[in-house]
């Protein structure tokens, strides 16, 4: 459907515009921020760049925020350390759980499938106070077990994986027993490979899932060494009476805004491919 | 290399029975075509010789060892799957490597295995290839390339040739013949297209329905059909059945009132009385004079193909159809009256109820 009027293009054009500075100006303004110095984002603040930049990060990375306890690049580094290890916890986890749906017949198979699929619908937030009692039992508060375990199982990625696996053909299974291999041989050799790219665009969503956990960090963790960074920009907001030091709140939310775009930089080809294309 | 033994083998499906009973002794180095219509069990029966399949009740051998309970690793058998089932992330060299890999072979023997087999294919430049970079008949060849590597004891194939076009198919069937006649491996072909059972085939096991109809020469089966399934599945076209009695005396039988044909030998002196089915192959038919043909029949209508003719028509007052081809190029009217001998040997008679063949004496 191609049409050539020119006030539908100039519209479509606006709407999209405006769409896409209704987006970058809040992102335009904090990064302006913080490279102000806290006189001047209170006082006069300009949207010029200003000259404080190089100073607020460093100060952010290895200072920290005032009473906070740790600074954003300790912050930074436990929220890498939840996030990597929630996607990579949840991949390997709903791989395995797809595999043994899939290619093995046991008892209550089908029971165990649903009721998988029924956790789809519990978000962390319903199971919060049980997890946390769960996680108190088992000392795991203020660690990164604690962080990572409770959110590694994964409904979604067991079904997407469940529905791939369902369309490999079964003569490949086949084949790998006629050419002498086994169940791991199978899943190590065919099926992960021919997952990569679902692997690869679940990793970016889950990346990105994991990065930005809030409630759950926020409840379990006292000790300001395993603070992750989206806790601390919402502590160094707790100061009461006190002057938030701005500068360094946006340096914060700017760094923290980093990782997440450059796995999807990095990783666009693939999660493009995993989302529309199968290889078979 | 080695012999195949089937000892009465059954197959059931919850309670559904698919295979009922099957039994055939494979020579070392012989070629055998399963043949059968759709859903008639084939697979199902190759599948339980590969250790894919379970087999419900009776023994499946290799050289003399009962194999039912072992893998199908453990039974060294090579297959090829209708859809090729090769590894879609893997080029075609570790398509082909990947069996060999498995058994820890090492790598220099596994480089000269994959080279040999790829050069007698004659995919050698695809060997970088992955799957999908190549055709049905160059993927088709991989996956016959997997087997060969493996040096295997028994090949199997489920319809290798299905989803290739016809003339592909053609040259792949003389191609896997060349093959298995050099190699001499013990091979089980399964196929629903009676053209390459009867080419490429020592012996078919003909099946109906999870029974084996017949188990022979394809020449055999064409020529002694021993049912009136097998009679009507081998040969395009299809055999002619028409009902007829038996004389008395067996000499003759009667097709109606109007035809009766006279039986050379011995007749059927035993079936006296008796109703049965008279089979002809259309190829049977040879054109006779007016005054002394046994039958004369009412052409309806007339194809030519350039190298025969097929007419099809009806017999008598029941207007039985009949099909019939005639070496090379006849020119009909339609509605002309054709008048037809049938050499006595080549008549096939059937019980009417069991379907099993009835011999002429000699
Ligand atoms: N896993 C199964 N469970 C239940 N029934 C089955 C199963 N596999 C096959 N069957 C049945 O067994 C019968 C034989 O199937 P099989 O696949 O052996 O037929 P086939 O002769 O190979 O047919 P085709 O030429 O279409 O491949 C069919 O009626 C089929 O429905
Ligand atoms: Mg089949």
């Amino acid at each position: 459907m191609v049409e050539h009027r020119p006030w539908l293009t100039f519209l479509t054009h606006a709407i999209l515009i405006f769409g896409m500075l209704l987006l970058v100006i809040p992102i335009y303004v904090t990064f302006v921020a913080s490279s102000h110095s806290l006189d001047e984002i209170t006082a006069h603040f300009s949207l010029l760049p200003g000259t404080q930049l190089v100073e607020n990060y460093t100060s952010a990375l290895s200072v920290g925020p005032r009473d906070v306890g740790a600074t954003v690049g300790t912050m930074m580094l436990n929220s890498l350390i939840m996030a990597l290890g929630i996607t990579l916890g949840k991949i390997f986890i709903s791989l395995l759980a797809a595999y043994a749906i899939v290619y093995f017949k046991f008892r209550f198979r089908m029971f165990f499938f649903w009721l998988i699929f029924i956790t789809l619908m519990l978000p962390v937030e319903v199971r919060i106070l049980p997890t946390y009692k769960v996680a108190a039992d088992l000392k795991i508060l203020d660690s990164y077990p604690g962080l990572i375990l409770p959110l590694i199982a994964s409904a979604t990625a067991t079904f997407l994986f469940r529905q791939f696996f369902m369309t490999v053909p079964d003569e490949l299974c086949e084949a790998v027993k006629i050419d002498g291999g086994g169940p791991i041989r199978f899943f190590f050799d065919i099926l992960l490979p021919m997952s990569r790219t679902s692997i690869a665009a679940l990793f970016v969503i889950l990346f990105i899932y994991g990065w930005n956990q809030y409630l759950w960090p926020l409840l379990i963790t006292t000790d300001e060494s395993y603070y992750t960074l989206l806790i601390g920009i919402k502590r160094m907001l707790d100061v009461g009476e006190g002057q938030a030091e701005w500068q360094i709140i946006m340096a914060s939310t700017i760094l923290a805004m980093i990782p997440p775009i450059l796995i999807v930089i990095f990783m666009q080809k693939q999660f493009v491919k995993g989302m529309t294309e199968t290889e078979k | 290399m080695a012999d195949v033994s089937l000892d009465n083998v059954f197959k059931t499906f919850g309670k559904t029975e698919v295979i009922h009973g099957i039994s055939c002794d494979i020579q070392d180095g012989e070629f055998i075509v399963i043949l059968g219509p759709s859903g008639c069990g084939k697979s199902t029966l190759l599948r339980m010789i590969a250790g894919l399949e379970t087999i419900t009740k009776g023994d499946v051998s290799i050289d003399g060892t009962v194999v039912n309970r072992l893998e199908p690793a453990d039974r060294d058998v090579a297959m090829v799957f209708q859809n090729y089932a090769l590894y879609p992330h893997m080029t075609v060299f570790k398509n082909m490597a990947y069996g060999l890999k498995i058994r820890k072979m090492p790598k220099a023997e596994i480089k000269r295995r994959v080279e040999d087999a790829a050069r007698i294919l004659e995919i050698t430049e695809f060997l970088d290839r992955k799957p999908k970079q190549l055709s049905g008949g160059q993927r088709q060849r991989v996956a016959m390339g997997r087997c060969i590597v493996r040096e295997p004891k028994i090949f199997l194939f489920d319809e290798p040739l299905s989803n290739l076009d016809a003339k592909l198919r053609v040259q792949m069937r003389l191609e896997i013949r060349k093959l298995q006649e050099t190699l001499k491996i013990t091979s089980i072909y399964v196929t629903h297209d009676q053209v390459e059972a009867m080419t490429l085939g020592d012996r078919m096991i003909v099946m109906d329905n999870g029974y084996a109809a017949q188990i022979g020469t394809p020449l055999d089966v064409y020529e002694r059909p021993a049912t009136r399934f097998v009679a009507g599945f081998i040969g395009s076209p299809a055999m002619n059945f028409l009902t007829a009695v038996v004389s008395a005396d067996g000499r003759q039988v009667h097709l109606h009132r109007d035809i009766s044909l006279t039986l050379q030998n011995g007749g059927l002196p035993g079936h006296g009385g008796q109703k049965i089915i008279m089979g002809v192959r259309p190829e049977h038919f040879v054109l006779g004079q007016a005054a002394d043909a046994m039958l004369h029949l009412d052409l309806d209508h007339v194809e030519i193909l350039g190298s025969d003719t097929l007419a099809y028509g009806h017999l008598g007052q029941d207007k039985t159809q009949v099909t019939l081809r005639l070496p090379s190029v006849y020119h009909f009217k339609k509605n002309t009256v054709l008048h037809l001998d049938i050499p006595s040997k080549n008549l096939h008679f059937f019980n009417t109820d069991t379907g099993q063949r009835i011999e002429m004496q000699a």
